[in-house]
Formats: structure tokens, sequence, C-alpha cells
């Protein structure tokens, strides 16, 4: 069903260091025996004696305020162990620490509602009691009075004046705004032939809804303080950081404990405010309680990715389609809290020209806070919402101007041969040739045949279109670029780690600071620990998932924002190359020799020149561990060596606003067919070519297995997955039954492809890949439009387009066309 | 509602027979996760619509959370933690291990249960097939293709690269 492609040669620099072996080759997962046969160990398979469950009573007004909670008739229920309210939140905790500077930095963000509650789910209270049925039942029973307050949902309405205010202590609903722009845009406007107008494009509330939701199991050992939260958070140093404040306490008292996460996606990064409360509960009543949150909670309260807005575009171009900049204003939806945010309002400026050479770009960003479910990372987080627009940017002004997609986007690509690229804002596209992905995706479609098959689909009564989405998906943060949100943050940088230890037995043991939720972490660290130490990843332990108490963790470790090959494995690969190192100077002193002399191959250190003369893995690591007396003393070696990695970056010039925000690019090209139905919307993805390029690819068959996933998941969110709110703030798609996910059937035809640019700046020649850039919205939004050409032109302006959505544009294609505008300066 | 009724329940699962007390509301999949500890079903929504919970119930794939663990009573249930045979994986499982069709394996219980059922009745089961088979099971990781593709290669039939 899929196929490949290859580049001759690498494109920008040698191959990386690393000899011919297990990296590159499709590798079995060892996540998989245990996953296939059910034994994988997730948050909610681990009990404890006595442990309580945990339901949380959610609030039904969009925006309320609570004249009183009252639990006593919960507390009466039988079962019940005990419940939390806001008035104790608010006495035993802190506010969470807000990354924004003022007025978002004034936000009071408790674990439960305190004195008012803002969205449709947010929790007010807490039950615990002795079984999730019971807990559920008592729920009921607690009594909340509610002062219903007017609602914001649209955040167009936000800054209008009247509109509800969410947060007194703010002042204002427009939590972040930061002006962004480099170039000379007068400059640009006075050279362009052709300025395109957008007055308003929306891209749609969404996320990617993990399987598992999320929870928690915690207990509270009274006599050290601290707490065990064996929980599937994503992120537990960003969770650490926030709770620990909050919570009064060192961030030593929160052990994080993870093994098997049933997918993330950028979703679980935020569940600390209920981790928060289950601490309390744990401490309060003296014994584990669990949480594992419903899937209509989930849909409620968790992580809606970033809803947004672009008003007011306006492009210059030049007759021939050569674009030389924009301005826009985008207008971000945060939802009631800022969980995560506003670091949205600078992560999409690791992309800020997408793949295009314009120089001349002004962006004004608003955030502005509604009665919605708070907003955090969603695959793609921010740059996807970003490459949404400058991609329907390109279709739209190639249509207007009568030019070809496919050619005004060769026209613009950033050329291979002017890698690596410094963008307008000082990002440094490491390596990439954006043309030839092109190609190739064009080619997995039968482009030449295009024209032969609009020609049959209208002898059918359909109309074919086709659409490209050109994305990057940026990876490695430079958490400098938090301080273009607020310059008061101390942060800088990245960082993440491993151990390597040569056991007693000969075991390589491995440990990680990530949270894999399906990445495949286990098999990937063997791969670069096996080709180092000369054995086979059979003989490689990665111990599965993390536990903060004994894994080495740095302060980013975590699984998100598309690093692992690079972090990750930058830090497996430094500290196997450390224990290499001492391995070799053990057998050298054993065998007489200089460790220049040793090699490690086939599970030995031995002599180059003499093979006969080795030592096996067992000996070495029994002699160090079980066999030391008579060593020399100065033999500085331990066989248990620890390595951060840590990639080079300054920090952002904060003034400027400028900077290299991530350390790797990798590419995404996406080629979408579809057939639509005139009559009534419906349409049919009826070829599909998804080509990626992340540098060295250490296991295809996982990367191929990414690639699919981010884009069933834009397929997803671009033809039916959308959190609709009705004017009164509820949910109108809080359950799998609403919301449509893709199912086996909904799939097209799928065809992949790559090309391999090794990045110049990793270890390992390696990107960070995975999140996708949402390439597939991109590329079916361009599909429709072209499909729809023949019938008015009209605009598509949403990057949900559902069949409804599509007859309206079908019915009234005049309606869409007010948005836009070509004038001549 | 204060009272909560119990009953007695006798199920075999993988060839095990337990007989447990349970209040007449718990759901199956709570009764096998929660009293039986076997975890390898899961729950990914409240609705019927996920299947992470599917299990086979005297010879028919059921949803777990559809059915209460009381009108199980009596019955014959195969889950995920019966499908290998001494700790080695049955040709589904490789396949599924072969093909790279989980990522983070927690909808893959209920997809090897419906595949399971599928190529019991169809042992030589066509794409559309499958995916009929499996339309009641959402994966959010894999995009269901290479799900297809082991499913096909379990059954015998060639896959493509």
């Amino acid at each position: 069903m899929s196929e490949t492609t290859t580049v001759a040669e690498p494109l920008v620099v040698e191959q990386a260091e690393t000899k011919p072996g297990y990296a590159g080759q499709s590798v079995p997962r060892k996540e998989d025996k245990r996953l296939v046969q059910g034994e994988g160990v997730f948050f909610d398979d681990v009990k404890r004696h006595n442990m309580g469950y945990v339901h949380f009573v959610r609030s039904p007004y969009a925006h309320a305020k609570l004249r009183s909670v009252d639990v006593s008739k919960a507390l009466e229920h039988p079962g019940v162990l005990g419940t939390l309210t806001g008035d104790e939140v608010a006495l035993l905790t802190d506010p969470f620490f807000q990354i924004s500077s003022p007025p978002g930095a004034h936000l009071k963000d408790f674990c439960l509602a305190v004195g008012k509650a803002r969205f449709v789910g947010e929790p007010v209270a807490a039950v615990v009691a002795t079984t999730r049925e019971t807990a559920r039942d008592a729920s009921e029973l607690v009594e909340v009075d509610y002062e219903p307050l007017p609602v914001l949902t649209d955040a167009r309405e936000a800054l209008a004046d009247g509109a509800p205010l969410l947060h007194d202590e703010a002042g204002t609903n427009l939590t972040w705004e930061g002006v962004y722009e480099w170039g000379d845009l007068d400059q640009a406007f006075a050279e362009a032939d052709r300025v395109l107008k957008i007055s308003e494009l929306h891209f749609d509330r969404f996320n990617s809804t993990p399987l598992e939701c999320n929870g928690a199991l915690v207990e509270f050992n009274k006599g050290t303080g601290q707490w065990t939260i064996i929980t599937n958070n994503q992120f537990p140093g960003f969770a650490a950081i926030m709770m620990g404040p909050a919570m009064r306490v060192g961030l030593d008292k929160l052990r994080f404990v993870t093994q098997d996460i049933g997918g993330g996606f950028g979703n679980k990064i935020t569940s600390h405010p209920q981790l928060v409360a289950c601490c309390l509960l744990a401490r309060k009543l003296k014994r584990p309680v669990q949480w594992t949150e419903w899937r209509t909670d989930f849909h409620l309260s968790m992580s809606h990715g970033n809803e947004r807005w672009f008003q007011d575009t306006e492009v210059a171009v030049k007759h021939d389609g050569t674009l030389l900049g924009f301005r826009t204003t985008a207008l971000d939806d945060a939802g009631a809290w800022l969980r995560y945010e506003p670091l949205g309002g600078v992560i999409w400026a690791q992309v800020t020209p997408g793949m295009y050479r314009w120089r001349h770009i002004r962006l004004d960003f608003k955030q502005v806070v509604t009665n919605k479910a708070p907003v955090s990372p969603n695959r793609g987080y921010s740059r996807m919402q970003h490459l949404w627009f400058t991609e329907r940017v390109i279709d739209i002004v190639a249509h207007e101007l009568g030019l070809d997609p496919v050619e005004v986007r060769k026209r613009n690509y950033i050329k291979a041969d002017e890698m690596p690229y410094e963008t307008p804002n000082g990002c440094i596209y490491d390596s990439g040739d954006y043309a030839k992905m092109l190609d190739t995706a064009l080619d997995l479609i039968g482009y030449d045949d295009l024209e032969s098959k609009r020609t049959d689909a209208e002898s059918r009564g359909k109309l074919l279109g086709l659409g490209i989405g050109s994305t990057l998906d940026s990876g490695t943060n430079n958490f400098g670029q938090s301080r273009l949100i607020n310059p008061e943050l101390q942060f800088s940088g990245n960082n993440e780690v491993a151990t390597v230890k040569l056991d007693i037995f000969g075991e390589i043991v491995v440990t990680l600071g990530t949270t894999p939720q399906g990445q495949s972490h286990e098999t990937t660290a063997s791969q670069v620990v096996a080709d180092i130490l000369g054995c086979s990843v059979d003989d490689v332990n990665v111990r599965a998932g993390h536990d903060s108490y004994w894994n080495s963790h740095a302060g980013f470790s975590g699984t998100y924002a598309s690093q692992f090959a690079v972090t990750g494995l930058g830090a497996v690969k430094g500290a196997t190359e450390m224990l290499a190192g001492e391995m070799k100077k053990l057998a050298s002193v054993v065998l007489g020799c200089s460790p220049d002399d040793i090699e490690l191959a086939e599970g030995q250190a031995r002599m180059k020149a003499n093979p006969e003369a080795a030592l096996p893995f067992m000996a070495l690591g029994a002699i160090i561990n079980a066999n030391n007396a008579g060593l020399p003393e100065d033999l500085d070696v331990t066989l248990n060596c620890r390595y951060v990695y840590r990639p080079p970056f300054d920090p952002p010039d904060v003034e400027r606003k400028y900077g290299n925000l991530t350390l790797t690019y990798a590419a995404q090209v996406h080629a979408a067919v579809v057939e639509v139905d005139p009559e009534t919307g419906v349409y049919e993805i009826v070829d599909y070519a998804a080509v990626d390029d992340c540098g060295k690819r250490i296991n295809p068959q996982v990367v191929e297995g990414q690639v699919m996933g981010a884009t069933a998941q834009a397929i997803g969110a671009a033809t039916h997955e959308t959190f609709t709110y009705d004017e009164d703030g509820n949910l109108l798609t809080p359950n799998f039954y609403d919301y449509h996910v893709p199912h086996a059937l909904d799939m097209p035809p799928l065809k992949t492809g790559y090309v391999e640019s090794p990045s110049p700046f990793t270890s390992l020649g390696t990107k960070g890949m995975g999140e996708g850039g949402g390439a597939g919205i991109h590329a079916l939004c361009a599909a429709l439009q072209d499909a729809l050409r023949s019938r008015g032109n009209p605009i598509v302006y949403d990057s949900s387009n559902p069949y409804h959505r599509v007859w309206e544009l079908l019915s009234d294609p005049e309606e869409s066309r007010k948005r836009v505008a070509v004038e001549t300066p | 509602m204060d009272v909560v009724s119990s009953q007695t329940v006798s199920v075999e699962v993988n060839g095990t027979t337990y007989e447990r007390e349970v209040e007449a509301r718990r759901l199956l999949i709570h009764f096998l996760r929660d009293d039986l500890d076997l975890t390898g079903s899961h729950v990914g929504c409240d609705t019927g619509n996920c299947g992470a919970c599917s299990v086979i119930l005297d010879g028919t794939l059921v949803k777990s959370c559809m059915l209460l663990a009381v009108q199980a009573d009596g019955s014959s249930i195969e889950t995920v933690e019966g499908l290998s045979q001494e700790d080695e994986l049955n040709p589904l499982q490789q396949a599924f291990k072969d093909q790279h069709a989980l990522q983070c394996g927690y909808c893959t219980p209920g997809m090897l249960m419906s595949a399971t059922a599928l190529l019991r009745d169809n042992p030589s089961p066509s794409d559309d097939e499958i995916a009929k088979a499996i339309q009641g099971n959402i994966c959010r990781c894999t995009g269901y293709w290479n799900i297809f593709k082991a499913v096909k290669a379990a059954s015998g039939q060639e896959v493509g690269e």
C-alpha cells in the first residue's frame, strides 16, 4: 500500500558517523510483544489496597458564579470517603504559575474552580468513594448554587464593548498580544504588482483525542511527604514545575511514574490541575486515590487544539506569483485558562515563512480567553494553524491570479542549494529539498494523468480536485523562545538525558528521560546502542516507561514537540559512547594494551590486532561490579554512564523577536485528490500521497508509522472532527458519537514516500518528526477549492470542511468570495 | 438509591472459571478489569463507539462496556490474554508486530479480538471486509493502514510493501 523513493545521495551533509548497522533498519518493535498480549501496564491497570475512586463534579454552565458548594449530602452517601472543594483548594494551594506576561499573568488558576466556573465541564468539586460507580452517584448529591453569567464563545466578540469578562484580575479578555514584524513591509507592498486581501480565515477547534483518557493513581507517603503519581502525563517535567509551587512543595516530593501511555499527541501535557486535586485528596483521606477520566469529561475539559482566526490579511505578490510578504492578525482562542498558553503565541514563529522565500512578514498575534475548554498542545501545535494559513494563502493567490498552485509553490519554495536557510526571523532551516518532495508526491498520485482523471470524474458527474499541503515539523525547541512571550521567564535551550550501564552479568541497561506514547523509544534507542557497542539489539534492555525517582531526567524531559530522534537519541548516543570508552579502558587494563587497541564487537571487547584476546561484556561487568580488587586506583570507570544532550542554542533576541527557535525542520509534502458530488457536497478522497523528510531515519517503519498516524489525524480534522459549541457554551460534540474520528471505512488509499536530507546540526543526522504539520488538512482544503473552481470559484475559508460546508460553498460561492479581493496598487 | 443489589456471576474466561459477587450495575469491562484483574481489555469511551473493550462472548464479538457483568453469567469469554499459548505470539499477534500495526497499543487488544472474530468467519477477507470488520474499533495512532495489512498477512494473503 505504500511506496518509497529515495535520493541518490545526501543533499547537504555527509552521512552521519555511525557505522552501518541497526540504524536505518526497520528493526521490529520491542514494545509490541507485551502490547499484543494485553500485558502493557497503563495507569488504570495499577491498583492499590484500599484505594478510593475520584469523580469530578463539573459545571453545567459555561460561565457562572459559584454562590455555594455543599458536599454534605454526598458525604452521607454510603461508600463515600471524602470530598474536595474550591474553597479548600484556595487555602491549601497557590494559583498555578502563569507563563504569560501581564495581563495574562494575573489569572488565578486553581485545580478546581474557585468563585466562578468558566466553561462547561470545569471541575468545581471532587468526590472520592469506594467504587467508580459510587463516586459518580455521590457526585450528583453535591449541591452547587450557580448564578449564571453572560457567556462568551466567539473570540471575535471578546474585545467588544460589553463583552462578558472572564477574569476580573486581568481586566480584559485579551490576555496576550505580540506584534511580530520582520523585513520591510512598506517596500514589499510598494514592489507588489498585485495585493491580495483576505478578510477572514478560520482554523477550527479539534484535538487528536488519544484513545486512553487522562488519569492517575496517587499515593501519599506521610513519613517522607512524598506523592507517587502513577499517571499518563506526557511531560512530567512541565507538570512538576506547575504542581510543586502550587502545592508549596519541592519537586522531589512529586514522583511521576509511567509505563505505557495510550496515545498523547500533546493532549496529555496539561493534566496538572487534576493531578493536584488527586494529590490533595490522597493526603486528606490518607489513602491512595485513583482518577480515570471519562471520555465525555475529556472532550468537555481537556486540551482542545488552538482555534485561530486570521483577519485582514494582505499579501504582496508579483504577476508571476513571486510572493514578497504578508501581513495579518492572528486571533487565537485559548478557551478559559492559559494552561500552556500563551506559548502558542510564539511557537508558530518557528515556521514563520512556511517553506517559502518571502522575506517581509508582519503578524499581530492576539490571544483571547473565552468560555470554552482550555487549549493546550495538539500534534502540530500552533505551527499547524500558521502553516494552514500560509498554505491557504498560496492557493488563494494562485487561483485568484490564474496561476497553477503547483507552479506557485515551486517558484517560491526555499531551494535545496540555499540550505541551511535563515528565515526572516532568524530560524535556521537545516536541510531539505522541498521541490523534490513535491515532485515525488505528484508522481505518487499520477499528476501527469490528472486532467484525464478530471475528465473521467466529470463523466461520472463528479468534480475532481488536487490539493497540496507543504509543511514543516519543526523539532527540538529552543525554550528561549518563551522570552518572546514573557521576557521575565528564565528558560532557554533544551536538554534530554539517558543513562547506559553495563551490569554484573553483562546486561546493557538503558534508561531514558522520556515518556513515550507509542513512538517506539525502546526500539530506536536499542538500535543506536547496539551499533555503538557492537552487540545485538536483543542484548539491549531499555527500561519501559519512566520513573522520576529512578530515571535520570532533565528539566525538559518528556515526549512532546518532535524531538526524541534528536534529543533522546542524542543523549543515548552520548551515554553509550561514554560507556564504550570506559569498556575499552577497562579492557585495556586487563589485556595490557592501549584503549585505542581495543574494539567492541560481537558482544566482546577485544584487541583489534588479536581478536582472540577478548573479554566478553559479562567479564567487564563482573570485574567492575563484583571483582574489582587490584584494579589501578586511578581507573575512573563505573560502567554506569549518564549523558545530558544539550542542543547548540543561543537565547533569541527578545527585542527583534529573532533567533533560531528549533534545531531541526523536518518537512512534509502531501498531495490529495478528491471527488466531490456537486449535488450534495459529499466528497471522497480518491488518492493520497504523503512524502516526508526527517533526515536520517533510524527506523524507517517507525517513521512511516508516524507519517501515517499524522495523516489520519489530519484527515479526521479536515473532514469531520470539530469541537462545536452552541451560543450558551454547551459542547455539542462531547463523545465519539458526535465527534467523529476516522474509522477504518473512512481511510483513503495511501501512498508514502520519503526524501532523506540528514540534518547537519544533530549527532545522528536525524530530525524530530511525528507531528506532520497538519499537511493533510491543508492538502484537503486545497483539493476542495480546486474541485469547486468550476462552480463559481468559492474560497475554502475554514480548516474544517464537513459535507455540509462543502454544500454551502457549492450553493452560494459568492458568499465565500466576499472574503477575497485582488487589488493592483 | 442506597440499596445497590448484588448478584453472583460465574463466567469462564480464557478457560478459567471465575465466580464473583458483583453489583448488578457493574459493566462487564469493569468486572474483567477490576474484579478479575484481566487488564488487557481497555476502556476508551463511555458510549460503545471505540471498541477497545471488545471481547468474544460465547463465540460472538461484543463490546464489554455495553453489557453488564450479570448478563455474562454462565458464559464463556475470550479476551486478549487468551490469544497466546505459552507466551508464543499467535499468527495474528505476530502479524501486528511485523506490520507495525500498533503504536501506543491501547486499542490493540480490542482490535485483535475483532480481527480474531473476523478470521474465524472469513479466513481470507478482502481489504473492504477487513475495514468493515474493524469499523467498530477506533485507532488514533496508525490510520488503520498497517492494521489492514496485518490482518491480511495473518490470513496468509499477500500484502504489498
